[in-house]
């Protein structure tokens, strides 16, 4: 195989799983054992060895949310070791390759944790909360007409380029899991300043960061103390500085929109 | 006015709450300690007494301190408040494995316990000069002011009393540690230009603030 290292020595690891069968029962940690794993593999795929595995003897497959396997769909969601998408920095859990992990390795499996996000069963979780906040506000509307020319309007290349880092969030929700207080402000923040940059955003701005942020306190996300541990832990490097942005957004909205309610 | 009192009852408004009165207050501690400073002069308290005595008489003052206490008042509130909200939105079932420490600093997870000392102190704090200044008879000085300082000489010959004080500096240090630049944050007064300003002032403030009112405990305890 293309980029894989001969010499490297297949491992065998123990893994600590959270099991739960649904929503409503408790859940709890299971022990399994898993052997010959390649160091060239995804951690989704050393699951899937897993899952193989407890197929054959009868058992239960863990259930874990999986889509693109490229880090772009924001589905694999895991906290691994008390990181989440484990221990490597700006990677999603499908780009999380076994060669940081080493034979013997103890490894805990844990599903996100927030009020806001229920497990359904085993490590998938709901996220429909993000899906929600985002039909609250999170689009643009574009009117049938005529194609418009491409590059019509002009934006600056800065800001154009800021918009785009806001717009690279995934919809994980690492933030919120990692965060102390299960707060959605990082992915709010990106999807409000990316569109607040844009000329495109401008016609609903004020009405989306205000129907935004009470979406996601309607969910039961909690409130931001500028900790950090979002922005460290997003797969895809969404800074701060969108929270800074999303709440003047929020206060010049609050301040200026013709909504009294 | 229901569109304001939904602003300052939204999770932003009420950080916007948090971060104006965290600011203000940081106002006060300047006031508080250029005042205080004057303990460490060497004439028996005449100067801070006369100080004072301004202070609890003032008019402008009295009306500020109004503000102060709503300004504390509500910083208590909303900041204990939102503390429980974070708490119930962060889910009873936790993480077998957590390695926050891994990704945030300690005391900016610990605000809230932070404030918590902070608010302890200050009851004692307010217990043991303020409530004795402006409700009781407290004996004056040659110029005929309140003798202030006496109260201080006082306080502070108890070991606990300085414990206490030395304390709660740490506490509001590494409160203010996180909470300067957090509050620039939380008002969107981000720039790449500005920002690590903001945060050497914001380190720079928190330490001589808390150490100057250390010391002062410090110094009564041992020197005087
Ligand atoms: C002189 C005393 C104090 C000063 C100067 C001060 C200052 C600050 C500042 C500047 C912040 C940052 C606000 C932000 O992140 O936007 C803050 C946050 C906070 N303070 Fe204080 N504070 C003081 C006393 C207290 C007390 C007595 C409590 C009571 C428990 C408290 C509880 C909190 C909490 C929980 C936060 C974090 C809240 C959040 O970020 O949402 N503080 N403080
Ligand atoms: S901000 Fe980052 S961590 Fe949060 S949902 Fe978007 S990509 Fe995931
Ligand atoms: S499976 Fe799509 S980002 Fe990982």
């Amino acid at each position: 195989m293309a980029g894989s290292n001969p010499n490297a020595k297949p491992m065998n690891l123990t893994l600590k799983v959270w099991r739960q069968k649904n929503r409503i029962t408790k859940g709890g940690i299971v022990d399994y054992q898993v052997k010959d794993i390649s160091p060239d593999m995804s951690f989704l795929e050393m699951l899937d060895v897993l899952n193989e595995d407890l197929l054959r003897q009868g058992q239960e497959p863990v259930a874990f949310d999986h889509d693109c396997r490229e880090g772009i769909c924001g589905s694999c969601n895991l906290f691994i070791n008390g990181r989440a998408h484990g221990p490597e920095q700006g990677t999603t859990t499908c780009q999380l390759h076994m060669r940081k992990f080493s034979d013997g390795d103890t490894i805990t499996i844990e599903p996100w944790r927030a009020t806001a996000f229920p497990v359904n069963k085993d490590l998938s979780v709901d996220r429909s909360a993000f899906d929600r906040i985002i039909q609250a506000g999170g689009y643009v509307s574009i009117n049938t007409g005529g194609t418009p020319d491409a590059n019509e309007i002009p934006i600056p290349k800065d800001i154009s380029d800021r918009a785009f880092e806001a717009a690279t969030c995934i919809g994980c929700g690492a933030c919120v899991a990692s965060c102390k207080n299960a707060s959605a402000m990082l992915f709010v923040s990106a999807k409000v300043s990316q569109l607040a940059l844009l000329p495109q955003g401008h016609v609903e701005r004020k009405t989306r960061v205000e129907n935004m942020v009470a979406q996601m306190d309607l969910e039961g996300f909690g409130a931001c103390t500028n900790i950090g541990s979002c922005a460290a832990e997003c797969p895809v490097g969404i800074s701060l500085e969108n929270i800074a942005i999303l709440n003047q957004e929020f206060l010049a909205a609050k301040a200026t929109s013709n909504n009294l309610a | 006015m229901s569109w304001i009192s939904k602003t300052f009852s939204s999770s932003i408004g009420r950080k916007i709450i948090m971060a104006i009165t965290g600011l203000f207050l940081c106002s006060f501690l300047v006031v508080h300690l250029v005042g205080n400073l004057q303990l460490f002069k060497a004439d028996n308290g005449v100067a801070f007494n006369a100080y004072s005595e301004f202070m609890g008489h003032n008019p402008i003052i009295r009306t500020l301190e109004i503000v102060l206490v709503l300004g504390f008042g509500f910083h208590i509130y909303e900041g204990l408040s939102l503390a429980i909200k974070n708490r119930a939105a962060r889910g009873a079932q936790g993480y077998v494995s957590n390695h926050i420490e891994q990704n945030s600093s300690w005391h900016s997870r610990s605000m809230a316990m932070l404030g918590s000392i902070v608010l302890f102190f200050l009851i004692v704090h307010l217990y043991n000069f303020f409530g004795s200044l402006r409700f009781t008879d407290v004996p004056r000085d040659a110029n005929g002011n309140e003798d202030a300082y006496a109260l201080v000489l006082d306080a502070f010959r108890n070991p606990l009393y300085v414990a206490l004080y030395v304390v709660a500096q740490f506490a509001l240090l590494y409160h203010l540690l996180h909470g300067f630049s957090s509050a620039f944050q939380t008002l969107g007064l981000v720039h790449r230009k500005y920002t690590p300003a903001v945060k050497f002032i914001g380190y720079g403030f928190s330490i001589v603030v808390c150490a100057a009112f250390a010391a002062m405990p410090i110094y009564f305890y041992f020197f005087k």
